[in-house]
């Protein structure tokens, strides 16, 4: 396959990854807990390097799990004892990154782990590095890290889709229900985290965000199924990143800040345009209410 | 008569001083209780510590002789309608099938029967019409209707019920007074936060009188008298002591 | 130790320092506002916003500082207005709106960074700071705009406190009693988008947020009022600052930003842990003390009751067995033990040695007290309207028992109307057999 549509399958696999888990994450208003965990995975993926001094997959995604949970655990903490929570979560992941970016520049120094590569993403160099199976190329590591977290994605979402709609619509009925609230709730942040930090070697922190919270919200405003408004998520994710991929090749620009800014763009047209929840259909049914009365 | 709730002196206390103390009552199967008190005697705070929403700094509670826990199938929740978010992506149908979760059981989809009976539900609260509805569509009465369906489809033995009726039009409040007769006539115990005492003698069999402190708890004709309501309200109820 | 004084002479780390302090303070004292009207993230979505409008600048007038931070406040606005339109005009809730602006600005940011960058490479330099910040790199100038805009800022907080301070409490009550609400909206979001832009060149536009949010929520913890709270927050961001900024002078390759908002950091844990009144540790002790009073006063009323019910059957028994108390308290086992173990030592309860125990004159005293205390809020409760004021304090129990032996001849015979009227000492020593010389 060529180089080219390497990086586009991956980049659209990130977008239906994120906009799968984003749709919870949305529906939870916790959008900006998906800020902070992708800011804080930075440190979980230097804590993996220093114990094990590789950069590999496996590691990583250890490294992005317990990250993930100790940013929630903390915020969940500071919320219980009166932090609003929007403080909690400022607090919470600066503190980290913090100390993420301070162990790079201090231990790190040499390796490929820079903080614009965290931030920004290295999408264009993903075909580079190939995995190997008896002397055949299969294809960039990024683009198999992301598959399978995307598989596991799937496989959680809908196995737990009743679960985790109700504990989204309305956690204490479900508490009432015998349903154990925190344990699922962990588990989802755990898969917001591996989802991140499979997102985040080929993209970086920022689309990874873009991509968890924009499509999923855009997705909000053209439908009121839950199930459709997963799949409608996936899809403008993986749209945003190929059309974002045309864009920067056009203009010679950050494929990952283009496939932001489109998912940004898809935002604002349903935003305007979607037809029961963008502001020109409520204008109209505003009017037509008006004129009729 | 068999004993449905039992609760032995609960006591809630979310800052220095108790908002609850020493709460003791027990009441019969087969009861349409309302939960009377004024604004801020714990009339919410009594129903989430029974259900262990909100913990309690003391106190015992038995469900049908058996602790909370062991009996979540029995219990059937309907929060306060401001509790949710309406404005989350479904319709009326699946939140009733919400109700059937817990009989699905895990990881299982509601099955073509499991559905049946949630249409049977909103049918009851006379929602049926409305079950393909988003639910931020629907009014406020119709909210609560889909609400109490919802609670009807768990098939529990003992609802709890959090102000089902605030805020609601005359037509859904009918509808919640059927409803509650009829888990009556199914031999169900329904505790019911309520607010409005013009109406509790007609709508309930049994009266829990709260302020902070239990005042009473029986028979309507046992404690829907002016004398208790009077020391329910601290003797603010200027109404009733002019009749 | 040569170092650090040729270190702290060095004229360079000076302006740093004096630049990052005032930086710290400035930001406290926005933050403190930003936090108190709950809109910390704002602050943090018009850091990341700042950058596509300082690459704008760059592109329109080239490095000029001025073009560049003009830019940023114009992009910057950009995102507070579009946060409130989304969460004005769909069904998004704030957090959502925040996160999708933020993203997207940044990730704009991004291209047009990208786009400088390709068409006239070697320009970069400098814009890529804004990012992660360079307070060890800043110069003279910078340090003077830096400076300029914390003193303007500062002066602006203390000019405006009354006005911002209602604002941010009772924004309806302000424009009640005809405050210009809209010009103050105004005017804070102004301030917060000056300390940001500022900021982001120092610590960079990831952790700008920290600066406002990290001093304000620690210096919460000290105070309740608005005033204190500004000014400690003034004084935790300063410190945070110097101490970051001499840190990472100190230590090659240890970058400034990360380690301002670590120390801010550790200001914030600590306070949030050891704050008196507020810390989490004091909350702790404060709630297990209240929980234990609690079950031993349910123990002590226990005991009473059953005194009560005893004397009403005519019976003069004056010891129990733990078993019978865990069977009229409704406590678990654990928590009987425990407040029957404490009221042991406090002698409040007295040992037979054979598993039975009885209450000491202190103890029934104690008991009688709680209940009486029990009663008479209940008999209160029951005659709000006819008692007047509470004969206990409704927040702070202890001055109950002052009140109680004043207590007025109505509640008494309305305790005996409602047949509460706890039997007194004087009855249970006369009834009860004698024990203390028995044993």
């Amino acid at each position: 396959m060529s180089y080219d549509m390497w990086i586009i399958l991956t980049g659209a696999l990130v977008g239906a990854a994120c906009g799968i888990i984003g749709t919870f994450l949305v529906l939870r208003k916790m959008a900006m807990i998906a800020d902070a965990i992708s800011h804080t995975v930075l440190l979980g993926i230097v804590g993996a390097f220093l114990v094990s001094q590789t950069l590999e997959g496996p590691f990583m995604l250890i490294g992005a799990v317990i990250t993930g949970l100790l940013t929630t655990f903390f915020i969940q903490v500071l919320d219980s004892s009166g932090v609003q929570t929007d403080a909690a979560i400022g607090v919470v992941f600066t503190a980290l990154f913090s100390v993420g970016v301070i162990l790079v520049s201090l231990f790190a120094r040499n390796v490929h782990l820079d903080v614009d590569h965290v931030l920004m993403g290295d999408i264009t160099f993903i075909p580079f590095h190939t995995i190997e199976w008896n002397g055949m190329t299969l294809g960039p590591k990024a683009f198999w890290l992301i598959a399978v977290v995307l598989v596991i994605d799937i496989v959680f979402i809908t196995v737990m889709y009743k679960e985790l709609k109700i504990t989204s619509f309305d956690p204490a009925m479900a508490f009432a229900l015998g349903l154990p609230v925190t344990a699922l709730h962990y588990l989802f942040m755990s898969m917001v985290s591996i989802t991140t930090v499979a997102s985040f070697d080929s993209v970086g922190a920022i689309l990874v965000v873009a991509m968890l919270i924009v499509p999923p919200s855009t997705a909000y405003l053209l439908t009121d199924r839950l199930l459709f408004m997963i799949l409608y998520s996936a899809a403008i994710g993986a749209a945003s990143a190929v059309i974002g991929y045309y864009i920067a090749q056009w203009l010679n620009v950050s494929i990952a800040g283009s496939m932001a800014s489109t998912t940004g763009i898809l935002f604002l047209l349903a935003f305007l345009f979607a037809p029961q929840h963008g502001i020109i259909a409520k204008r109209l049914a505003r009017r037509l209410s008006v004129t009729e009365s | 008569m068999k004993t449905a709730v039992n609760v032995e002196k609960i006591t809630v206390a979310y800052k220095k001083t108790p908002v609850l103390q020493d709460v003791t009552f027990s009441i019969p199967e087969g009861q349409l209780v309302g939960i009377i008190g004024p604004n801020g005697a714990g009339k919410s705070t009594l129903l989430k510590s029974i259900l262990q929403l909100v913990p309690k700094t003391a106190g015992d509670v038995s469900i049908k002789g058996k602790t909370v826990q062991q009996q979540r199938k029995l219990i059937g929740y309907v929060p306060q309608r401001g509790d949710v978010d309406w404005d989350f992506p479904t319709n009326a149908l699946d939140v009733v099938l919400m109700g059937r979760y817990g009989h699905i059981g895990w990881f299982k989809r509601p099955k073509k029967k499991d559905k049946e009976h949630a249409l049977s539900c909103l049918d009851k609260v006379g929602m049926k019409a409305y079950a393909d509805r988003q639910i931020s569509q629907l009014s406020g009465g119709q909210q609560q209707r889909v609400f109490l369906a919802r609670a009807l489809a768990q098939d529990a033995s003992i609802y709890f019920m959090d102000e089902p009726f605030a805020g609601v039009d005359a037509a859904t409040e009918r509808a919640i007074i059927a409803l509650l007769n009829e888990l009556k006539k199914q031999g169900k115990t329904v505790l019911v936060v309520h607010h409005d005492l013009q109406t509790a003698e007609e709508y309930f069999d049994w009266l829990l009188l709260l302020n902070k402190h239990l005042i009473a708890s029986g028979p309507v004709s046992k404690t829907f008298t002016t004398d208790l309501l009077q020391k329910t309200y601290g003797g603010k109820l200027a109404f009733l002591s002019s009749s | 130790m040569q170092e650090w004084s040729q270190l702290l002479t060095s004229a360079n780390l000076q302006w740093v320092l004096l630049g990052t302090l005032f930086l710290g303070m400035a930001s406290g004292v926005v933050g403190s506002f930003v936090l108190l009207r709950k809109e910390s993230l704002v602050g943090d979505a018009m850091a990341h916003a700042a950058l596509p409008g300082i690459c704008l600048g760059f592109l329109l007038y080239g490095r000029e500082l001025f073009a560049l931070m003009a830019g940023a406040a114009l992009t910057g606005l950009l995102a507070i207005y579009a946060i409130r339109a989304i969460t004005a005009h769909s069904k998004l809730k704030q957090d959502a709106a925040i996160g999708i602006v933020l993203s997207v600005f940044f990730g704009f940011g991004i291209v047009l960074l990208t786009y400088i960058t390709n068409g006239s490479a070697g320009n970069k330099a400098g814009l890529d700071e804004f990012i992660f910040g360079q307070a060890a790199s800043l110069v003279f100038q910078d340090v003077q705009i830096l400076l300029g805009t914390a003193i303007v800022l500062l002066m602006i907080a203390l000019l405006f406190f009354k006005e911002l301070k209602l604002l941010t409490f009772d924004p309806l009550f302000a424009g009640g009693i005809g405050l210009p609400v809209s010009f103050l909206h105004g005017l804070l979001s102004s301030m917060v988008v000056l300390i940001v832009i500022t900021g982001i060149q120092a610590v960079g536009v990831v952790l700008m947020a920290a600066l406002l949010i990290t001093p304000a929520i620690a210096a919460r913890y000290w105070t309740e009022k608005l005033g204190i709270m500004a000014m400690l927050a003034g004084i935790i961001g300063g410190v945070s600052g110097v101490f970051g900024a001499m840190t990472s002078a100190v230590v090659p390759g240890l970058p400034t930003g990360p380690v301002i908002v670590v120390c801010a950091t550790i200001v914030f844990v600590c306070s949030f842990l050891f704050a008196p009144a507020r810390g989490l540790v004091f909350h702790w002790l404060k709630n297990k003390k209240r929980d234990q009073a609690i079950w031993q006063e349910q123990v002590l009323r226990s005991i009473y009751e059953l005194l009560e019910t005893r004397y009403k059957e005519h019976s003069t028994s004056l010891v129990f067995t733990k078993k019978e108390l865990s069977y009229f308290t409704h406590l678990p086992p654990k928590r009987v033990m425990k407040a029957f173990h404490d009221l042991q030592k406090q002698a409040f309860i007295g040992n037979m040695n054979d598993g039975y125990f009885y209450l000491t004159d202190a103890g029934f005293q104690k008991a009688y007290q709680s209940t009486l205390q029990y009663r008479v809020e209940n008999v209160y409760l029951m005659y709000e309207s006819q008692l007047g004021t509470p004969p206990f304090g409704t927040e702070d129990r202890d001055e109950s028992e002052t009140a109680l032996d004043t207590m007025n001849t109505e509640l008494r015979h309305l305790l005996k109307k409602e047949n509460l009227e706890p039997i007194s000492f004087q009855v249970y020593k006369t009834t009860f057999k004698p024990y203390q010389n028995d044993i």
